[in-house]
């Protein structure tokens, strides 16, 4: 790892349909908002770097030059790193690389999408070439459906338990959802609600799956020294990670998502973490599907692989369980893709610097973030905790 | 009630032409005469399907091409019913991942050959590990839609 780099400030949009702003404005609520949160000014940040889906989400390209404003980007270097799904997990990376380099003091970094102006689908399957995946993928839900029924038959697991499983999660985030000030989605739903709604793309059903979201979210990163000179409550980067796989989804197992089994290790071995489930307080897990979050538990080592739903049904991963997993409602109740995963590194500072508010896992002290994208090819992980 | 902004109604379309290559040509010329082409590297000896002109693992070339069988074994599926803007399948349909026989790697494409209107129908005859035959449409145009999806055998 290079020099040291900790994260001063969080910013967030109220998420969910914002047709009441243009998008300019939504990505300057997140930018104001961080302003606010750390106490710095536009004059003190020395680079940006943003992030989004493919530009057909929303039908203009290259964002970072349409928000240079915005992002008050205007005569300093800016970046854009696009990864899908795992966007914002890349855009606090390219953050964390930028200082930990030495290149930069102090980095904002700002994630954004606006899936209510365009057609979230037919973007995603746009990832596909035409030639031949694009014909069979049908979007995010088909090829995440596709992992999970590989995944429960792999490990023998009854239909009616993982059914189970995923309903507990579905009710869990959903009134998590209720204790965060910027979610999209607050509805109280139960078990039978869950079970019983309208298949979307089998075995998935309607409560398995995140929302179409609006919402941006913004985040300082700074040196040792800046970190030192401000004097507030900073969260460290302890680890990162990222990983990919070949680009035909038929090429690599997605069952024991090697991507993402290798993208934890990477941040586990830099931030000395030997077991998952006893070393880290809470973790934000890109989970816009319920069945795919069991799976990423299994990855990340929170569990062995196959015994994910038997300890979903124990409460091992609800807000008062051994390791709380997604207590802000995480991607199933909110999901401007673009923004989705720097959110997921958001709300792990917000825990280890305790001020995630209702939300808040007590004594919270080391926080794992997530993001997953492209047609089930990459995984992205951060790793931050309070001391340095 | 929130005030109503105004929201502008807009398109882009773009015309492209895409280069399929010398090894997608051939795979396509493949599918208009009934056969499935893959490549097969001589690094890691895995037989690779659609054809491709490397190995993603060994990075070299796979210049080895091998016509692979039209019967092979499910992998996973899925049932898709849903639908979005300029979607290429007519839902519903069953997307699939399929090891076809002899092959190292899954390939991507269809299941039917029968009533999938029916959800739950469907649920009781798709099973993983089932044995698939590739059906190939009448009318062929070196398209991956020539062969039409696979039936059960
Ligand atoms: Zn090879």
């Amino acid at each position: 790892m290079g020099r040291p780099v900790g994260i001063i400030g969080v910013g967030q949009t109220k998420h969910g349909r914002r047709m009441d702003v243009a998008y300019p404005e939504l990505v300057r609520e997140a930018v104001l908002r961080v302003f606010e949160d750390s106490g710095l000014e536009p004059s003190d940040i020395d680079g940006v770097v943003s992030g989004t889906m493919p530009s057909m989400m929303e039908g203009v390209a290259l964002t970072h030059f349409y928000f240079a404003d915005a992002m008050q980007a205007v005569g300093k270097p800016i970046l854009k790193t696009e990864t899908c799904g795992s966007t914002g997990v890349s855009i606090a990376h390219t953050a964390y690389y930028w200082v930990a380099s030495g290149m930069a003091d102090v980095v904002l970094a700002v994630g954004h999408e606006k899936m209510n102006e365009g057609d979230a689908q037919a973007t995603m399957t746009t990832v596909a070439e035409p030639f031949y995946q694009r014909y069979f993928i049908a979007g995010a839900p088909g090829v995440f459906s596709m992992q999970s029924q590989m995944w429960a038959d792999r490990y023998g697991i009854p239909e009616a338990k993982i059914r189970d499983a995923a309903a507990h999660i579905s009710v869990e985030h959903h009134n998590a959802a209720f204790e965060n000030p910027y979610a999209h989605v607050k509805i109280r739903v139960t078990a039978d609600d869950v079970k019983n709604s309208r298949v979307i793309t089998y075995p998935v059903r309607l409560l398995d799956v995140c929302p179409t979201s609006d919402g941006a979210c913004a985040m300082i990163f700074v040196s040792q020294n800046k970190a030192k000179k401000l004097g507030r409550k900073t969260a460290w980067v302890k680890g990162v990670g990222y990983r990919g796989e070949e680009y035909f989804f038929g090429d690599s197992d997605k069952g024991l998502w090697q991507g993402a089994v290798l993208a934890a290790k990477q941040a586990y071995d830099q931030a000395g973490i030997k077991n998952p489930r006893k070393d880290l307080d809470v973790a934000e897990v890109y989970n816009p599907f319920t069945f795919q979050e069991m799976l990423f538990y299994e990855c990340f080592g929170f569990c062995e692989p196959g015994g994910a739903p038997d300890m979903v049904l124990k409460g091992t991963f609800d807000k008062k369980g051994q390791l709380p997993c997604d207590p802000s409602g995480g991607v199933l109740c909110t999901n401007p893709i673009g923004a989705t995963g720097l959110i997921r590194v958001a709300e792990a500072v917000l825990q280890v610097t305790g001020k995630a508010g209702e939300h808040q896992i007590p004594k919270a002290k080391t926080a794992f973030s997530h993001a997953m994208g492209g047609v089930d090819q990459f995984n992205g992980v951060m790793i931050v905790g309070s001391e340095l | 009630m929130s005030k109503e902004y105004k929201t502008l109604m807009t398109e882009i379309r773009l015309p492209y032409e895409l280069a399929y290559g010398p090894v997608w040509t051939r795979f396509f010329e493949g599918m208009a005469e009934k056969k499935i082409f893959g490549t097969k590297c001589t690094k890691c000896g895995r037989i690779l399907v659609p054809a491709r002109s490397f190995c993603p693992r060994c990075f070299i070339d796979t210049d080895e091409w091998v016509e692979v069988a039209q019967t092979g074994t499910l992998t996973a599926w899925s049932y898709v019913n849903y639908r979005y803007y300029g979607m290429p399948t007519e839902p519903p349909f069953i997307s699939a991942l399929l090891r076809l026989d002899g092959t190292d790697v899954d390939f991507l494409h269809l299941i039917g050959g029968f009533d999938v209107s029916d959800f739950e129908k469907t649920r009781k005859m798709v099973k993983n590990g089932m044995r698939l035959k590739a059906v190939w449409s009448d009318d062929r145009k070196a398209h991956i839609m020539d062969l039409k999806y696979f039936k059960p055998a």
